[in-house]
């Protein structure tokens, strides 16, 4: 007897007894979902950590202010902009990895064009600030040196803010826009770099300064809110850390065995860092959906036993017939198989139909990747094979002399 | 008599079963052959060893001590395996219970024994039907064993028997689950079976269907007692029993 007619037989026995059959393999379904579902989603959770890293740019160290004391009493970080323009420059100028550095203020405000408006992040930044975040333009030019130094009144937009200001088909460049009241052209609109990158405009740091975000600056009006430095290679990250807290301590004339007031972060690094908590938990959640797929084999296995008990007599004819024990042995092997891959294909069909859902839902990510069907099915084969044996090996053993008596 | 070897020999057979340490032989000392185009009937109360005979015949079991040839072949010396093998090509079962599968229906029933001789789906299918015309059951080709007399299941798995073109068609107790009238048909389809050429033997413990055969093994207490042709077929001869 040959495998497919094993796989017949097998089909047609099953097909008798649909719910049994159905019920028999829902262990294996909620199994095989949960895997793929639980892939799919860190999977996409995976995919917004790297798209935020690479909007970030590559080798990029941000500076912000840290913690500072007042009369003894210590500020909740950043709530002092303690950095200033002079920083920015000291940090390009007196460290060799550092390529380029930006330094930036920020606020949110209302954009208004015609009679479209919509609330976004206003941020007042030099050329610098495009180059350290590898940042491309879909159309336009970026700020020239003669606007960044007249505090001209033009602006770059985000994607977002285009698409949100501008109808479709409408060129934005050209377009005069207004924020806080203050006219001002678009020169450029920014390519894409994700969702929560591109809901930006960008206007020349003197031109933030004088025009709106001057009084939110505090005191000093040559500070800014963040820094951000592009360091050359990965592997002078450390050493750039190090000395640009030498640097701006000095700067800051920071007594030795002082806290600093800022802080130098390497934010892909931490980003890195969470990834690798996601595939912890990932595969925690995957080590829990392997449980239900192991009660829905010994759920398996179970029907089998008692399926081979109650077609004792069925193995009986066989065997007179000509069976042999291979061939009864395959025969619930392949049913076996055959609830398990019937069990992983709805499971997989249910776990995308699931995670598109929650995706959907919650607003999060999730990538379907061939990898975690492949497991499933990988998964659902063993299961079978594992929880069928035993019962296909017991329904091969009985003597079909005492199998054909049986009632 | 004639030169042609038996097709089933049976050289001293005993069958002995043990359980518990309690060793009780079914069937002793039995020598008989079987010729090619025989019908017989195997007779004897029950407990008198025949359906263990019958299992032997089957190859379903072998000989404690002794030997069965078949074709010249000793079924002992076979695997399992090889002894399914011939089970499928070389025997076809009657049961008394009829022992179709109620799942499936009565081509699929007929076709079953090809299964195992790797013959193909729509070959199988054209097969069935010939054997089930063969025994006037192909109006019911798609019915189930339930949808079914007890006389039909019967040919049903007569069909069934004959569809490997197998040396013996092995019959227990064929009328056993039957009424009389019926029973007699199938008697009478095993017998025009035989007149055909078909070698059957049939267990039975009914003197009325050991009648319709040519000749009637009858065992007593594992024992054959009695090797004989009936009245009609003989000289009138003095009976052991």
């Amino acid at each position: 007897m040959t495998v497919v007619q094993s796989f017949q037989i097998a089909l047609h026995a099953l097909r008798l007894n649909p719910l049994r059959s159905f019920l028999t393999i829902l262990g294996i379904v909620i199994g095989v979902a949960s895997i793929v579902t639980v892939f799919a989603i860190g999977a996409g959770a995976q995919v917004r950590l790297q798209e935020q890293i690479r909007s970030i740019g590559a080798n990029v160290l941000m500076i912000t202010p840290g913690a500072i004391h007042q009369g003894g009493v210590r500020l909740k970080e950043g709530t002092k902009l303690t950095m200033t323009e002079g920083d920015v420059q000291a940090i390009l100028e007196q460290i060799p990895e550092v390529q380029a550095a930006a330094g930036s203020i920020a606020g949110t405000a209302q954009v208004i064009h015609e009679s479209k408006n919509w609330n976004t992040t206003i941020n007042g930044t030099t050329m610098a600030h495009f180059m350290v975040r590898d940042w491309q333009l879909s159309s336009g030019r970026f700020f020239s040196a003669t606007e960044e130094a007249g505090a001209a009144k033009v602006v770059v937009l985000g994607s977002t803010v285009a698409q949100e200001l501008f109808p479709p088909g409408e060129d934005p460049i050209g377009a005069q826009i207004r924020i806080m009241k203050v006219p001002l052209e678009v020169v450029g609109v920014l390519d894409r770099k994700g969702p929560a990158q591109d809901d930006v405009a960008f206007v020349p740091l003197t031109t933030a300064k004088l025009r709106f975000l001057g009084s939110a600056s505090g005191i000093n009006r040559d500070s800014i809110a963040y820094i951000l430095a592009k360091v050359a290679a990965d592997g002078q990250m450390a050493g750039a850390r190090s000395e640009i807290e030498g640097l701006l301590r000095q700067r800051h004339r920071i007594p030795p065995g002082q806290e600093d007031d800022f802080k130098v972060q390497d934010p892909a690094a931490a980003m890195e860092a969470q990834q690798g908590a996601i595939r912890t938990v990932a595969l925690l959640l995957v080590a829990i959906a392997s449980v239900s797929l192991l009660v829905g084999g010994i759920s398996i296995m179970n029907v089998m036993i008692v399926s081979v008990t109650e077609r004792t007599r069925e193995l009986g004819i066989r065997r007179a017939l000509g069976g042999k024990m291979r061939d009864i042995q395959l025969q619930f092997l392949c049913e076996a198989l055959v609830l398990c891959l019937v069990g992983g294909a709805i499971g997989i069909v249910g776990g995308i139909t699931l995670s598109i859902t929650v995706a959907r839902m919650a607003g999060w990510i999730t990538a379907i990747d061939v990898e975690a069907i492949g497991l499933a099915v990988a998964f659902s084969v063993a299961t079978g094979l594992v929880f069928g044996f035993y019962p296909a090996h017991k329904a091969s053993k009985l003597s079909p002399i005492e199998a054909l008596r049986a009632e | 008599m004639t030169t042609v070897p038996p097709l089933l020999s049976l050289r001293s057979v005993y069958r002995t079963y043990r359980t518990d340490g309690l060793a009780v032989t079914a069937v002793r000392d039995v020598s008989f052959d079987i010729r090619r185009g025989e019908i017989l009937a195997v007779m004897g109360p029950s407990g008198s060893g025949k359906s263990t005979l019958m299992n032997m015949i089957g190859l379903l079991d072998v000989p404690t001590e002794g030997s069965i040839w078949l074709e010249g072949v000793d079924i002992a010396e076979l695997s399992e395996n090889r002894r399914s093998e011939l089970r499928a090509r070389s025997i076809g079962f009657v049961f008394q219970s009829y022992n179709l599968l109620a799942r499936h229906n009565a081509v699929e029933n007929v076709a079953l024994p090809l299964v195992y001789c790797g013959v193909g789906r729509k070959e199988r299918t054209v097969l069935a039907e010939q054997s089930l015309e063969a025994v006037g059951m192909l109006h019911r080709a798609r019915h189930y064993p339930r949808q079914l007399s007890g006389g039909e299941q019967q040919r049903i798995a007569i069909a069934r028997a004959l569809i490997a073109s197998p040396l013996i068609v092995l019959a227990d107790e064929p009328t056993g689950a039957l009424d009389s009238r019926t029973g007699a048909e199938i008697v009478a389809l095993l017998c025009s079976l035989n007149g055909a050429g078909q070698t059957v033997v049939m267990i039975t413990h009914d003197p009325g269907v050991a009648a319709q055969c040519k000749r009637t093994i009858r065992l007593h207490d594992g024992q054959v007692v009695a090797d004989e042709m009936p009245i009609s077929a003989l000289p009138r001869k003095v009976a052991a029993l």
